[in-house]
């Protein structure tokens, strides 16, 4: 928990700043729906942490929330019947392309940065010639419903957010958040223990694949079909959990943290447009703080013992 | 090259930390209203910005003028008409048929360019005479549509359409080609008036005057204006975010923002919302197109706040919105019946029969009263109501529609 602890004080530095210009996001209806907003992102950064943690990357996320956007709209095209055993096809696309990942980085040894940019450059790829740029068909108000709707003053968002960040939690409390760590942290010495390393890290990568299935479920609902609508969002969720403070190269940090570091990042875009920072100087105020907050998380880090693992 | 400035960041972040990878970059000018210039002139500043290095004066002039011009030529078949003409002689290409027509296009990686792609390939069929209609597409790049054109005046061409995939990248290539076969260029233009016509709709200023100005008309003097834009650095989005400047400078009116969508839905929506918690309240939203009009609708009705007076375009994901929620709005169009215009000039240029040498398509708006024409129920969101594909063989399931 100390090491969660400095990304935290920045979040909450964010909110408090947020707060000083624009009060009113303090009401629980202005919070609810910036918790809202920022949910796909922390649900890809928690996928993105399980991959990360075990000592890999997964850079096809983006184009993945694309490609299964796109066919949610193609083969739903605005019908509501379709919608339910779309989304459960959905939900299964995902952890199929992180197993693919998975499988073509343990067993064939590919490193996992070139992997999932293969995967990347082929969904995108993909999605292309199948659209031709140009999604089709329509998405279901009940399909939306999940990115838009409520329960009661409670985005449907924000509680698939509580679901999903208590699963995470508790999938690094047992056994296997242990050996995921382990085999991050030196997949030789975990393997010798006993830790079947190959598939522990193609464990992480479907757990990946299913986070961004949930994130493209909330995505589309949100603000509907795009051929767009995943660009960048790969590198939003590893900096969100580089922000968090988990060590790139696997073994160290927390899921926790790794979701508030997206909540930063998010709060950092709200504030800069809440001040009005636009043009030529967003980008290098963004930088420059996200930089910051990375060495501060560095500073505050306990160095790594060499003799731990020996 | 798109401008992502946000995720830009992200990457840019994670490149210094990581990542031996390069990040995206593009200029993005200084835009923004705190970025206007200081002194005197600020006083009349409208939080619009210095204006673009695409404005020209005298294409605006023109621009307006035009808006305003009667059109000649068939009033039900506005592909056909053209304002202040002036005709060119075509003798010299007349030939017999049967004819052979080419097609350099730049892209169909858009909704507008596939349903204009649609309708093009349509006329193409009405007209028996064409017996071969050769078409390669350039997919968005400058050098494959270099060779492309190269390509084409290889294969026997009577005629070469080119829709060009940047200005001025693409001249030396259609000049090349003017001296061997007849040259049509439609939508962007060229740097050489070497081809025989040019066709385009009245242009970028057109569209950006007819949204600013319904804003003047509809919202309360002092009343907070929010300008979206897709991408900085495209001409004919420069010209209508200039021809708005223009227009909400002479007004009372107060541009709170002007900022980059990247055309990308989510960050419509989340931009606005945020404008909408920073100010309480907008009252106009302007936008230089409207793919991501019906976004921006939604982050107001999520907020629980009524839609003020808003320009869309003439997709029918908006138009239906439009209709549904009653919202006060217009939709200035760049008709995708322009597509329809290069095959009936080609044939016109064989015939021997004259043409214009620029060709000035009308550029209508809908607005409330014609709104009912436009909305098509069975047409899929993305299409484009201004397609004039309506009489064409096939329609609506070849623009995936149904009747």
């Amino acid at each position: 928990m100390r090491r969660a602890l400095p990304i935290f004080v920045v979040l909450a530095g964010l909110l408090v700043a947020i707060a000083v210009v624009n009060p009113y996001f303090l009401e629980p209806p202005a919070f609810l729906a910036f918790v809202k907003r920022a949910a796909p992102l922390v649900i890809l950064a928690a996928g993105q942490y399980f991959v990360i943690v075990s000592g890999e990357f997964d850079l096809s996320v983006g184009s993945l929330v694309t490609a299964e956007v796109v066919i949610a709209a193609r083969l739903i095209d605005g019908s509501a019947e379709a919608t339910w055993p779309v989304l459960a096809l959905l939900i299964v696309i995902g952890p199929l392309t992180g197993l693919v990942n998975g499988i073509v980085t343990t067993l064939l040894r590919v490193p996992s940065f070139i992997t999932t940019l293969g995967m990347l450059l082929i969904l995108s790829g993909a999605v292309f010639l199948w659209t031709g740029g140009a999604p089709r068909g329509a998405l279901s108000p009940e399909f939306r419903e999940l990115g838009r709707g409520s329960l009661g003053p409670v985005p449907w968002s924000v509680l698939i957010l509580v679901a999903v960040a208590a699963a995470a939690i508790w999938a690094m409390r047992a056994s296997f958040g242990h050996t995921l760590i382990a085999a991050g942290d030196n997949d030789r010495a975990a393997a010798l223990s006993g830790v079947r390393v190959a598939r522990v890290r193609t464990a992480a990568f479907m757990i990946s694949g299913l986070s961004a299935a949930v994130a493209a479920i909330l995505l589309g609902g949100f603000a509907g079909v795009s051929a767009q609508v995943g660009q960048g969002l790969e590198f939003q969720a590893i900096t969100a959990v580089v922000l968090g403070g988990v060590a790139l190269g696997g073994g160290r940090g927390s899921v926790v943290a790794a979701m508030a570091g997206a909540f930063t990042l998010e709060a950092l875009f709200t504030l800069l447009n809440l001040y009005g920072i636009s043009g030529a100087l967003e980008p290098a105020v963004q930088g420059v703080i996200i930089i910051a907050a990375v060495a501060l998380g560095a500073v505050n880090l306990p160095r790594r013992k060499a003799a731990a693992v020996s | 090259m798109r401008s992502y400035s946000r995720r830009l960041l992200a990457s840019a972040a994670l490149a210094a930390l990581t990542l031996p990878m390069a990040a995206c970059t593009s200029d993005k000018p200084v835009s923004s209203a705190s970025a206007a210039p200081a002194g005197p002139a600020a006083r009349e500043d409208k939080g619009t910005g210095a204006q673009s290095k695409f404005f020209m004066q005298a294409d605006y002039d023109a621009q307006m003028a035009m808006r305003r011009a009667q059109p000649t030529g068939p009033a039900d078949k506005p592909w056909e008409q053209s304002i202040d003409p002036r005709p060119v002689d075509t003798a010299e290409y007349k030939k017999a048929g049967p004819y052979h027509l080419c097609f350099s296009n730049a892209a169909v990686n858009n909704p507008w360019r596939q349903v204009g792609w649609k309708t093009m390939q349509a006329e193409v069929a009405l007209h028996k005479e064409i017996t071969e209609f050769t078409a390669l597409d350039a997919e968005g790049k400058d050098d494959k549509q270099i060779s492309d054109i190269a390509e084409l005046q290889g294969k026997g061409c009577d005629a070469l359409i080119v829709s060009p995939n940047t200005t001025a990248t693409l001249t030396p290539a259609v000049a090349g080609a003017c001296p061997k076969v007849p040259v049509i260029v439609f939508d962007r233009g060229v740097q050489t008036d070497c081809p025989v016509t040019f066709i385009k709709p009245i242009g970028g200023y057109a569209f950006g005057a007819e949204a600013a100005e319904f804003l003047v008309g509809k919202v309360r003097a002092g009343g907070k204006i929010l300008a979206l834009r897709i991408l900085p650095g495209v001409d004919v989005l420069e010209t209508r975010w200039s021809a708005a400047k223009v227009a909400f400078d002479q007004s009372d009116l107060e541009v709170v923002g002007v900022e980059f969508t990247d055309g990308d839905a989510a960050k419509t929506k989340s931009i606005v919302s945020d404008y909408i918690q920073r100010y309480g309240k907008i009252d106009g939203v302007w936008m230089d197109a409207g793919a991501t009009a019906v976004a921006a609708v939604e982050a107001f009705e999520d907020a629980g706040r009524p839609v003020p007076p808003i320009s869309g375009e003439d997709q029918q994901d908006f138009l239906r919105k439009w209709s549904d929620a009653k919202l006060t709005a217009i939709a200035p169009t760049y008709p995708t019946y322009q597509w329809r215009t290069p095959i009936i000039a080609a044939l016109k240029i064989l015939k021997g029969e004259q043409v214009p040498k620029v060709w000035n398509l009308p550029q209508p708006a809908i607005t409330q009263e014609n709104l009912a024409t436009y909305l098509k129920p069975g047409m899929p969101p993305l299409h484009y109501a201004l397609c004039g594909c309506e009489d064409l063989p096939g329609y609506p399931a070849k623009w995936g529609g149904s009747s």
